[in-house]
C-alpha cells in the first residue's frame, strides 16, 4: 500500500513541470494564431470601432501577452481556471458540463476496444497463421483504415436512418423528463453508435498487438516446456501465454487514453455529443485562450491519472514490477 | 409577391421540390393556398437543427441572423417584414408609424394589452429605453442608423415619438424596423450593466414563446407563451433547437425524422437534390427574400495595380457570374448586377450593370493599363483571401483564382479561419482581394453604403476595409443620408448603384437567400420574407 502511495506522490510531483510546460506551450501557440477572441466574435456579428475597443478592454485583451500569461498563472495558483469569453461563464463550469460526457464516451470506447480487441487477439493468437487469424487480422486492419467521421456517418445511415433502431446523435433524449434507471438506459442507447464508431477504430490496435505478442510467447521456453509437460493447451493458453502477452497491451492502454481524447473531436461532432473534444474545437475557433488552456490542463490531468492507474495495474499483473526492494528487505 | 422572388428567374416554384417523382411531386404541386386553408392545429414540439449557439441572445444588442434565429421568437420588434403590405411591413409591437415632413420625428402607436413574459405591462417607456440605451448605444447596426436619435418622448403609455438631431429619412427608419428594433423590458435592464445582464442569455420578451432552458452543446428550448397578445397563437407547444455541428449528421437526423426543420441552408446545397426525394421532406427556398446575402470581391485600393479602375473592370470582366450561380451555388443563387440585389423592389436599378463576363475585354483593359504579360504569362501577383463564412465563399475563392489566371493575374489563395480572416482583412488589411458575404438589409443605408464610404476607422468588420476613397461617392452617401423625400432618396441610391458599377470600389458577383429543408407536416414555413428569423407564432404541425 505504501508503495502505491509513494508511486502516486512521485507521479503527481513529476506532473507539475509537465503541466507548466503544457500551459506555456499552448499559450504561445495560441498567441501565434492570427486574430484574437474579439476578432472571432466580430466575424460573426460585426460592430464598430467603439465596440471593438470596449470588448478588448472588457476581455482583458488590451494587455500584452506576458502580462496576460502572468495573470493567468497567478489565477491558476489560486486554483482559478479563469473566465471563458466564448461562453460567458467560468471555465471550470463550462468544462465540468462537458467532462462527464467525454469520460463516458472515452471510457466505454476504450473498454470496448481493449476488451473486444484483446479477446479477438487471443482467438487470433491461439493458433497464429490459421484461417481465423488471417480473417480477423484483415478485418481489423480494414476497420483501422477507415476514417472516423465516415464510419460514424455510415453507422448513422444504417442504424438511425434506415433501420431506425437507435438515435442518430445527442447524449440523451431532449428534455425527456426521465430520471434514474430510465435515463441511464436512454443515455446508453444514445452512446451505442458513437462508442462503436470510436471503439471499432482502435480495436485493431489491441487485436494486432495481442496476436503478435501471443505468437511470440508461444515460442518461448516456458510455454513450450509447459506443453511438453503435458499441460492442456487451453490451460497454457490462458494462464501462461495470454497473461504474459497482456502486459504490452496495458502499456498501450495508457498511451491510448491521450489519443482517444483527441480522436473524439470528430466523433463528438458527427454524433453531436457535447464533450471536451468539440469544446476544444470551439475554443480554438473562438480564440478563447483560458478555455483551451483549461481543457488541455484537464486533459493532461486525465492522462496522468490513467497512466497512474495503468502503473498500478501493471504491478498487479506482473509480480516482477517494483517487487525487488521488498523481497530484498 | 413575385417582386421579392430571387429565384423566380431561375424557374423555381414557391415550394420547390427538386427532381422529385410520385407522391413528393404531387404534394409540391398543391398550391400553398390549399395548405393554408386547413385550420391550424395546436400542440406539438418542433425540433430544429442549430449549428451554432450564440453566446449573447439579446437581439437588441446583437442584430444578426444567428441570434434572431432563436431570440426572435421571444423578443419582438416594432414591425416585421411582410409580403403583402404597401410598405412591406406587418405590425408587431407597434400598430402604426408615421414620419414628420421635416424628418425630425417619427411617431409610433403601440399595441395595447401586451405583457412581458414576467407579467409586467409593456409600455412606451420600454420602447424609449430600448431605443436610447440599447439600439443607439450598443447595437452593432443601430449605432449607425440611430446615431442622430436625440430623445424618445412618451406622451402616453401607447405612444412613442422619436426625435432626431438631424433630418432622418423615415424610409430608412421603416426599413430598419424588422431587424433593428427588438424591444427589451426596461424594468429588467434599467440601472444594470446592459451588456452583462443575465437576461441576455435567457431573454425575456413579449413574443409567442418564452425562454425554457439551454443545455450548452445539446439544445435550447422555448415554450409556448399562454398569454400572447395574438389570441390562439402560438400553435406549437415548444420549439427545441438541437445542436448539430456536423452538416451531414443534420441531414441524417432529418431523414430519421428526429428533427422537422433545418433552416439557413444547414443541409449542404449538394445534398438537396437527394434529400428532396426523401418522402415527407420538402426543400423550400422561400421565406428568405429579405435576408439576402451578397457574394462580393472586396478590393484593397492601397495596392497600386488595383487602384487603377481599368484593372478592377478587368477583374469584373473575368468573372463568369452565370457559372458561379449555376455551379457553385447549384442554381440556388442569382447573379448580381450591382450593390443592390435584384429582389429589392424599392431601390434596385436594372440600368446599373457590373461589367459582364468578357475575358477578351479583360485582357485588353489590362494591356491598356500597362500590365503586360511577363515570361510566365502572368502580369502581376496578388493575395486572395476568401472568407470562411460559407462553403460557397471558399469555393468561389478557388474559382476566382482560376478566372484571374485566365486573364494573366496570378492570385495566391490564403484560406483562414474566421478569427484569422477578420484580423487579416478588417484590422491588418493584409490582403489584395478578399471574398466577402455582406448582408443586404432592405435599405442601402443600413449596412451597404458603409462598405464603400471613406474616412472610417480601421478594425471595423464589414465596413470599407479596402480603403476606397472617392469624394463623389462620399458626397452622394452623405446627401442620401439626410434626404427626406422618398422619391429623391430612391433616385440618389440609383445614382449610388451607377457609381458603384462604374468605379467598382467592390465587385458584386452573386446574391442568395437560403434554403430550408422541412417536414411536410410543418405548416406556414414561408409566411414572410424573413421567415427563419421571425416569431413563428403561426407555425403549426399537422398530424
Amino acid at each position: 500500500m505504501r508503495r502505491a502511495l509513494s508511486l502516486v506522490r512521485r507521479r503527481l510531483l513529476g506532473a507539475i513541470p509537465v503541466l507548466a510546460l503544457v500551459i506555456v506551450g499552448t499559450f504561445t501557440l495560441l498567441e501565434f494564431a492570427p486574430g484574437d477572441a474579439v476578432d472571432a466574435y466580430l466575424g460573426a456579428t460585426g460592430g464598430d470601432r467603439g465596440l471593438v475597443d470596449q470588448l478588448r478592454r472588457d476581455w482583458g485583451l488590451d494587455q500584452g501577452p506576458l502580462q496576460r500569461l502572468g495573470l493567468y498563472v497567478a489565477a491558476l495558483a489560486r486554483l482559478d481556471l479563469g473566465w471563458s469569453v466564448a461562453f460567458s461563464k467560468p471555465v471550470l463550469t463550462v468544462i465540468l458540463e462537458r467532462l462527464p460526457n467525454t469520460l463516458l464516451l472515452m471510457g466505454a470506447a476504450i473498454a470496448l476496444a481493449f476488451g473486444l480487441g484483446s479477446l479477438l487477439g487471443v482467438v487470433a493468437g491461439s493458433r497464429p497463421g490459421s484461417a481465423t487469424d488471417r480473417a480477423l487480422s484483415i478485418g481489423s486492419l480494414a476497420l483501422y483504415a477507415i476514417p472516423g467521421f465516415w464510419l460514424g456517418l455510415v453507422l448513422i445511415i444504417v442504424f438511425a436512418v434506415q433501420l431506425r433502431w437507435l438515435p442518430s446523435g445527442g447524449i440523451e433524449t431532449i428534455a425527456s423528463g426521465l430520471g434514474g434507471l430510465a435515463r441511464a438506459g436512454d443515455i446508453a442507447r444514445h452512446l451505442v453508435l458513437p462508442v462503436s464508431a470510436l471503439g471499432l477504430l482502435y480495436l485493431a490496435l489491441y487485436l494486432r498487438m495481442m496476436r503478435t505478442s501471443m505468437a511470440e510467447v508461444w515460442r518461448q521456453d516456458f510455454a513450450r516446456a509447459a506443453l511438453a509437460r503435458g499441460v492442456p493447451r487451453r490451460r497454457v493458453l490462458w494462464r501462461h501465454v495470454a497473461r504474459n502477452a497482456l502486459l504490452p497491451l496495458v502499456t498501450m492502454l495508457g498511451l491510448q487514453a491521450a489519443t482517444m481524447l483527441g480522436g473524439s473531436v470528430v466523433i463528438e461532432s458527427v454524433f453531436a455529443v457535447p464533450g471536451l473534444g468539440r469544446l476544444a474545437h470551439e475554443a480554438v475557433a473562438q480564440r478563447d485562450t483560458p478555455l483551451l488552456l483549461g481543457i488541455i490542463l484537464v486533459g493532461a490531468l486525465v492522462v496522468i491519472l490513467v497512466n497512474l492507474a495503468v502503473d498500478v495495474a501493471y504491478a498487479a499483473l506482473d509480480p516482477r514490477v517494483g517487487s525487488g526492494k521488498e523481497t530484498a528487505a | 409577391m413575385a417582386r421579392f422572388d430571387v429565384f423566380a428567374a431561375r424557374g423555381m416554384s414557391r415550394r420547390t421540390v427538386l427532381g422529385a417523382g410520385g407522391l413528393a411531386a404531387a404534394s409540391a404541386l398543391l398550391p400553398a393556398g390549399a395548405l393554408a386553408q386547413q385550420s391550424p392545429r395546436s400542440g406539438g414540439r418542433l425540433i430544429v437543427a442549430a449549428d451554432s449557439e450564440p453566446r449573447n441572445l439579446n437581439p437588441a444588442i446583437v442584430a444578426s441572423n444567428g441570434v434572431f434565429f432563436v431570440s426572435s421568437k421571444v423578443v419582438e420588434p416594432l414591425a416585421e417584414a411582410d409580403f403583402g403590405t404597401p410598405d412591406g411591413l406587418a405590425p408587431r409591437l407597434a400598430l402604426s408609424w408615421t414620419g414628420s415632413a421635416d424628418g425630425r420625428s417619427a411617431t409610433f402607436t403601440l399595441r395595447p394589452n401586451v405583457t412581458w413574459h414576467d407579467g409586467k405591462p409593456f409600455t412606451s417607456a420600454d420602447v424609449a429605453f430600448s431605443a436610447m440605451e440599447v439600439w443607439k448605444k450598443l447595437q452593432n447596426l443601430g449605432r449607425v442608423v440611430f446615431a442622430d436619435l436625440e430623445s424618445v418622448d412618451t406622451p402616453d403609455p401607447l405612444t412613442a415619438v422619436f426625435r432626431f438631431a438631424k433630418p432622418t429619412p423615415f424610409q430608412l427608419i421603416r426599413n430598419a424596423l424588422p431587424a433593428l428594433t427588438a424591444v427589451l423590458p426596461k424594468h429588467l435592464y434599467e440601472g444594470t450593466d446592459i451588456n452583462a445582464n443575465k437576461a441576455n442569455a435567457a431573454p425575456v420578451g413579449t413574443g409567442p414563446f418564452r425562454w425554457g432552458e439551454s443545455r450548452p452543446g445539446e439544445y435550447t428550448r422555448l415554450v409556448r407563451n399562454p398569454s400572447y397578445w395574438s389570441a390562439g397563437q402560438p400553435y406549437l407547444d415548444e420549439i427545441v433547437y438541437r445542436v448539430l455541428p456536423d452538416r451531414a449528421a443534420a441531414s441524417g437526423a432529418l431523414e430519421a425524422g428526429e428533427i422537422q426543420l433545418a433552416a439557413f441552408s444547414m443541409v449542404p446545397l449538394a445534398d438537396l437534390a437527394r434529400i428532396a426525394k426523401v418522402p415527407g421532406l420538402d426543400v423550400i427556398t422561400r421565406g428568405y427574400e429579405a435576408l439576402t446575402y451578397q457574394l462580393v470581391v472586396e478590393v484593397n485600393h492601397r495596392k497600386p495595380e488595383l487602384a487603377d479602375v481599368r484593372v478592377r473592370r478587368a477583374i469584373s470582366h473575368a468573372i463568369d457570374r452565370d457559372f458561379v450561380a449555376r455551379t457553385i451555388f447549384v442554381g440556388f443563387a442569382a447573379t448580381s448586377s450591382g450593390p443592390v440585389p435584384r429582389n429589392d423592389p424599392q431601390f434596385y436599378d436594372a440600368a446599373a450593370q457590373v461589367p459582364a463576363f468578357d475575358p477578351a475585354r479583360a485582357n485588353a483593359l489590362l494591356d491598356e493599363a500597362g500590365f503586360k504579360r511577363g515570361a510566365n504569362g502572368m502580369r502581376f501577383k496578388l493575395r486572395l483571401l476568401p472568407a470562411p463564412f460559407f462553403n460557397e465563399t471558399r469555393q468561389f475563392g478557388a474559382y476566382l483564382r482560376q478566372a484571374l489566371a485566365a486573364v494573366g493575374i496570378e492570385a495566391d489563395l490564403v484560406n483562414n479561419d474566421s478569427a484569422a480572416h477578420t484580423k487579416a482583412v478588417y484590422t491588418d488589411r493584409a490582403f489584395d482581394l478578399a471574398v466577402g458575404s455582406p448582408v443586404y438589409r432592405g435599405d442601402p443605408a443600413i449596412s451597404t453604403t458603409i462598405l464603400v464610404q471613406g474616412g472610417l476607422p480601421p478594425g471595423v468588420p464589414f465596413s470599407n476595409q479596402g480603403g476606397y476613397q472617392s469624394a463623389t461617392m462620399d458626397a452622394l452617401i452623405a446627401k442620401a443620408a439626410t434626404t427626406i423625400d422618398e422619391a429623391q432618396r430612391t433616385a440618389l441610391y440609383r445614382e449610388f448603384q451607377q457609381l458603384v458599377v462604374t468605379d467598382l470600389p467592390l465587385i458584386n458577383v452573386a446574391e442568395w437567400g437560403f434554403t430550408s429543408v422541412a417536414s411536410n407536416k410543418l405548416r406556414n414555413v414561408t409566411s414572410n420574407p424573413r421567415w427563419a428569423v421571425s416569431n413563428w407564432a403561426d407555425v403549426w404541425l399537422a398530424p
